[in-house]
């Protein structure tokens, strides 16, 4: 009786948004009357960091500070249509749809700052700290907070805009399965360490390194966050979670989080993460969305590191230590197969 | 201790990395309020008054409601109102009609017949959530049990009972076929050709999303006949406009607020709870709280649905996969919510991140007497890349290669055709592989390291193949038993090399103000070009077919990328932008389809609300 | 149903309220005191998004019976920070990007409260310990961890 050291790799590619049936999101943006920014959207934060992400994709692109900027997310009643936070659409689609909103202000803003500095728009700059100058005579400035003045109790104007991001919808050849899935993807890939009890079948995972292409690390840290939880999750459903752990039999289903289990944090598993960035061409900045491809790649890297230790494939999800052990009894013991990448 | 790093020294030609506010680790705009406690989610609002709405439930897979005795409950104490299926104004939907796909085939209180254990047949409204329960548990069904289905190829035989009357052959209409056909090349030809067949089964239990949020929604009567939902779903529209179809109400009179939601994965996308909470407001006239407990959470709300897949690789002795075929089964559960989906977004993704020159592959959406099953962090992806990652290693183990170097040597790159017919591009699998063994110190060799995702394409690999075809698998052949296999056909027709349609892209912004200016854009962007190649002689005008949007859209032939004018050239204060592979001498004329895509039913001139059939 | 009146301290302010017999600390807090901040995430006291401190220490909102609260003192994280400024705790956990969707975070901070109130220096291992009642479904812990320790002054503690 032992227990083994295993080791696996696994890596894959995410496809973002649904392109079936069209995928639009809508936004609107709207300066306050001293020229602070609120953005309005049907999107939905449920952690993924929507609001965050989307204040700062309007910040950048409307060039002023992220403080000036708040996004509200999902009052049907004041937020434009939004198909919904899944399928990875958040980040690429409402994230589109906001730059095309704020770029729209955008171009309200500069025109009401060129008519106060009698400048031609096209000659002026934002400094992204709260003022509009003209390109090459800093000295020749405006605020942004003076330009909404300006705009709204002076020239009659408003800064706001519209935007709608939709990928043409797409169907599918029924004989030959062509399609347009997606425009764009994401790739992770990642090795797994692990150690395997070859008496009670239990799996401990000791180290994950991975690589992660993100297209753009929008906000590094909401990035991080992803990863890390995303990771943590995959390592969750590869060896815990199911709720039918003798599928297809619905029996012994878990109604709780006694019999639904998950790593806690006393199996907190050294992440050692890279972060990959290849801009998508339509994407916003080029991000791509790390948040549901993160899990992928760990639940294969497991399998693999599982057989890598006791020579063990355990085929069906999750990979339990009854499955292990069935499979080392089926074998006449564990069989290591030594460490790949030596 | 974990730790991250940020390559930026990769792709750094693609890039701007100075940017005023991208990029940057600014902290949440939501944080305040998580650690003050006051975020407030769609429970977090307070309602004087509230009454409480549970449901009564299936104990049994498959049953025949036979009567509903609720008067003992309805007298018990606190009880304000018996919720029947009657006394819902359209009963019957699904999901995805809100985007044309599918047909209605869910009740939402089930009338005459449950298919999974859990469906709910009547609620009732209280004053507490405690009496709810108790007049829930003090109402008596009479049940005709059944025979029911638990396991998708099973379901498949001629013999299986029936899940779903709206899909008598259990699984869902991929017209004119019963599953998502994949055809690229030739996988006979490519077995054939090979030194090893690996082949073998995978399959994924059902995941439960387990937010620490259950699902719910609060309705109260509002103004001028309106109603107020607060709720915790992932997709406001959709759960907004699923209500106004159910209770056959006009959407203007639904005021929805969420997007503040304590997690999801997917679990909250069906919108079950909204109707459920407005229709008990119309009832009532009271606020009503809709809200699952954590074990109906757990057994009741649909999981991450489990998958089954059959993968066959036919390999050169060198580790080159020359064919693959997979046979893949989505375990819907009684109902289609997003399975359907699943089937398209699961078969465009094969065969993985790999160039293979033959692909086929049947694909089904599988009716069984389970919780239907719904989307999750990864949807339709997660159980097919872990059968594709796991037959990897196997295919590596057969032709005595390292894991890693098989990985590379059938990375896709830059320009590759993709066996849904579309080039390649943006690829970056190799650096990732390369990074990832780097990082954990597993020894690649020199030319594996060398490799490159924007390289190592060629004419081949660009090339759509002449492609065996067959027609089998026609709606309702299998449930008729002239189906033995669900595995693909060998090929009766051939398709000719070059066969394809033309991509799908962003539509242009509708003024030019809102075009992002191109200095702003921060990235690169390459010239507009076809994604579908004209390698081999063009053969133009087969009709991929395209869906009924809820509104009928343009189609811009070549529609410019959304943030593209002009092109990234013009672009300051950058690397400047390494030329893209030029792989097509001339391009063939854009395609145009002919006959309009048409899943699902809609009615012209109804509502979109009320697209699809009614159960008969 | 009976209505039993509870007297206790709520964040330090004294609070009277008429309950049910069976009611439960959570729905009262909630529904009867309006402070939303303990959650309800599964009610079998399995999840720990209800914890409240009761005399400073940590219990399940949802297993309290609210009458067993008659004199004692209350505090949730609605009332953690005393003025305009935050606790060192929160700033731990809003800088070091411990929470996503936030649902479990009043939770958290109420059991990390609880051990640095009495152990101002706590290990790494005795961190995890005190929030192992606590789940979290969206950052796999280490954050969380890390920010209690930052709190404690013990920025990277092992």
């Amino acid at each position: 009786m032992a227990i083994h050291p295993g080791r696996g790799f696994a890596c894959i590619n995410y496809p973002i948004g649904m392109n079936l049936g069209g995928d639009p999101a809508q936004a609107l943006v709207h300066a306050t009357p001293d020229g602070k920014f609120m953005v309005t959207l049907s999107a939905i934060d449920l952690g993924q960091g929507m609001k965050s992400v989307t204040r700062q994709i309007a910040a950048e692109a409307l060039g002023v500070p992220l403080e000036d900027v708040h996004v509200d997310t999902a009052d049907s009643d004041t937020g434009p249509h939004d198909m919904g936070s899944f399928a990875s659409r958040g980040t690429h689609r409402v994230g589109n749809a906001v730059i095309r909103a704020a770029s729209e202000a955008r171009a309200q803003m500069m025109d009401a700052a060129s008519e106060e500095l009698e400048v031609s728009a096209t000659d002026l700059d934002t400094d992204g700290q709260g003022n509009i100058h003209v390109k090459g005579a800093p000295s020749r400035t405006i605020t942004v907070a003076e330009t909404a003045i300006a705009a709204q109790f002076k020239q009659g104007k408003t800064l706001s805009g519209r935007g709608i991001f939709l990928i043409e919808p797409s169907g599918v050849d029924p004989d030959t399965g062509e399609m347009s899935p997606v425009t764009t993807y994401a790739h992770a890939a990642l090795v797994i360490d692990l150690t395997v009890d070859d008496e009670t079948g239990e799996v401990e995972v000791t180290e994950i390194n991975s690589a992660y292409e993100v297209g753009r690390a929008l906000n590094p840290k909401l990035v991080e966050q992803q990863l890390i939880g995303g990771a943590w999750m995959g390592v969750s459903h590869a060896l815990y979670e199911t709720t039918e752990p003798y599928y297809p039999d619905r029996a012994h289903g878990p109604e709780d989080f006694n019999s639904y289990l998950m790593p806690g944090p006393g199996e907190i598993v050294p992440h050692n993460i890279a972060v990959l960035e290849r801009p998508a061409e339509d994407a916003p900045y080029g991000g791509k969305g790390p948040g549901e491809m993160c899990a992928n790649p760990v639940l294969p890297a497991i399998a693999n590191a599982v057989y890598n230790a006791v020579g063990v494939r355990v085929d069906k999800l999750p990979i339990t230590p009854e499955k292990i052990l069935r499979g080392i009894e089926a074998n006449g013991g564990a069989k290591p197969q030594g460490r790949p990448g030596a | 201790m974990s730790s991250i790093e940020f390559r930026k020294d990769l792709f750094a030609d693609e890039r701007d990395d100075n940017l005023n506010e991208i990029g940057k680790p600014k902290l949440r705009q939501d944080i305040e309020g998580h650690v003050r406690g006051r975020t407030a989610y769609y429970d977090d609002h307070l309602f004087d008054g509230l009454l409480h709405m549970r449901c009564v439930r299936s104990p049994h897979h498959h049953a025949r409601v036979r009567s509903i005795d609720s008067a003992g409950a309805e007298r018990m104490a606190g009880v304000r109102r018996v919720v029947r299926a009657s006394d819902v104004p359209h009963n019957i939907n699904t999901l995805l009609s809100l985007i044309g796909f599918g047909r209605d085939d869910e009740q939402l209180i089930a009338d005459r017949k449950v298919a999974y254990k859990g469906e709910p047949v009547l609620a009732i409204i209280a004053e507490t959530e405690a009496q709810a329960r108790a007049a829930c548990a003090a109402v008596r069904v009479d049940w005709e049990v059944l025979p029911h289905v638990l396991d998708v190829e099973e379901a498949l035989t001629p013999g299986a009972p029936v899940v779903n009357e709206e899909y008598p052959n259990n699984c869902f209409d991929y017209a004119p076929y019963d599953h998502v056909k994949l055809r690229f090349g030739d996988v006979e030809a490519g077995f054939a050709q090979a030194d090893r067949i690996v082949e073998a089964t995978y399959e994924m239990s059902p995941i439960e999303q387990a937010p620490i949020e259950t699902c719910g929604a609060i309705a109260a009567p509002e103004t001028s006949g309106r109603y107020v939902c607060h709720t915790g779903t992932q997709a406001l529209f959709f759960s907004l406009g699923t209500t106004a179809k159910l209770l056959d109400m006009p959407s203007s009179k639904l005021h929805f607020i969420g997007g503040t939601v304590g997690g999801g994965f997917g679990g909250k996308v069906d919108s079950l709870t909204e109707p459920m909470a407005v229709l008990g407001a119309v009832l009532t006239g009271k606020p009503v709280k809709f809200q699952w407990d954590r074990e109906e959470e757990m057994q009741v709300g649909a999981p991450r649905g489990a998958e089954r897949w059959i993968i066959k690789d036919g390999v050169m002795a060198d580790g080159r996969i020359v064919a693959r075929q997979f046979t893949g089964f989505f375990d819907a559960g009684a109902y289609t919510r997003l399975s359907s989906y699943a089937g398209t977004k699961g078969t465009g993704h094969l065969p993985g991140p790999y160039s293979i020159p033959n692909v086929a592959s049947n694909v089904f959406c599988v009716y069984t007497n389970r919780t239907p099953a719904t989307a999750m962090r990864g949807f339709g992806i997660t159980g097919v890349d872990f059968a594709i990652e796991c037959h990897m290693d196997r295919v590596a183990e057969a032709v005595g290669a390292d894991p890693i170097h098989l990985r590379i040597l059938n990375a896709y790159r830059d320009g590759d055709m993709k066996a849904h017919r579309r080039r390649a591009k943006n690829c970056a699998l190799v650096e990732c592989c390369q990074v990832a063994a780097g990082k954990a110190g597993w020894r690649v060799s020199p030319e594996d390291m060398a490799a490159s995702s924007k390289t190592g394409t060629t004419a081949d690999r660009q090339a759509i193949p002449e492609t065996a075809l067959d027609e089998d698998g026609r709606i309702g052949d299998r449930k008729a038993g002239r189906m033995p296999s669900a595995r693909p056909a060998k090929g009766t027709k051939r398709l000719p090399a070059g066969t394809h349609g033309r991509d799908h892209k962003a539509v242009p912004v509708q003024r030019p103000d809102m075009q992002q200016l191109a200095e702003r854009v921060g990235h690169r962007v390459a010239p507009e070009r076809d994604a579908a190649p004209a390698a081999s002689p063009t053969v133009p005008a087969r009709a991929p077919d395209t869906p009924t949007p809820a509104t009928a859209p343009s189609r811009p032939t070549a529609a410019p990328p959304a943030t593209s004018s002009p092109p990234a050239e013009a672009r300051p204060a950058a690397a400047p932008p390494q030329p893209m592979p030029q792989l097509q001498p001339a391009q063939p004329k854009p395609y145009e389809p002919d006959t309009p895509f048409r899943q699902g039913v809609r009615r012209p001139g109804v509502s979109r609300f009320l697209s699809g059939s009614r159960r008969r | 149903m009976a209505q039993t009146p509870v007297r206790f301290t709520l964040n330090g302010r004294e609070t009277g309220l008429f309950v049910e017999e069976a009611a439960n600390l959570l729905d009262v807090l909630r529904r009867g005191a309006g402070d939303i901040s303990p959650k309800y995430g599964c009610g079998q006291g399995t999840c720990g998004a209800c914890t409240v401190l009761i005399d400073g220490a940590p219990h399940l909102g949802c297993l309290t019976l609210a009458a067993t609260v008659e004199g004692r003192e209350v505090r949730t994280t609605g009332g953690m920070a005393d003025g305009p400024g935050l606790t060192a705790l929160q700033t731990a956990f809003m800088e070091g990007f411990a929470a996503q969707c936030g649902f479990c975070t009043p939770g958290m901070l109420m059991a990390a409260k609880a051990l640095l109130d009495r152990n101002p220096q706590p290990t790494r291992d005795e961190v995890i310990e005190a929030i192992s009642g606590n789940l979290c479904r969206c950052t796999g812990y280490e954050p969380i961890v890390d920010a209690i320790l930052a709190a404690s002054g013990q920025r990277g503690a092992a």
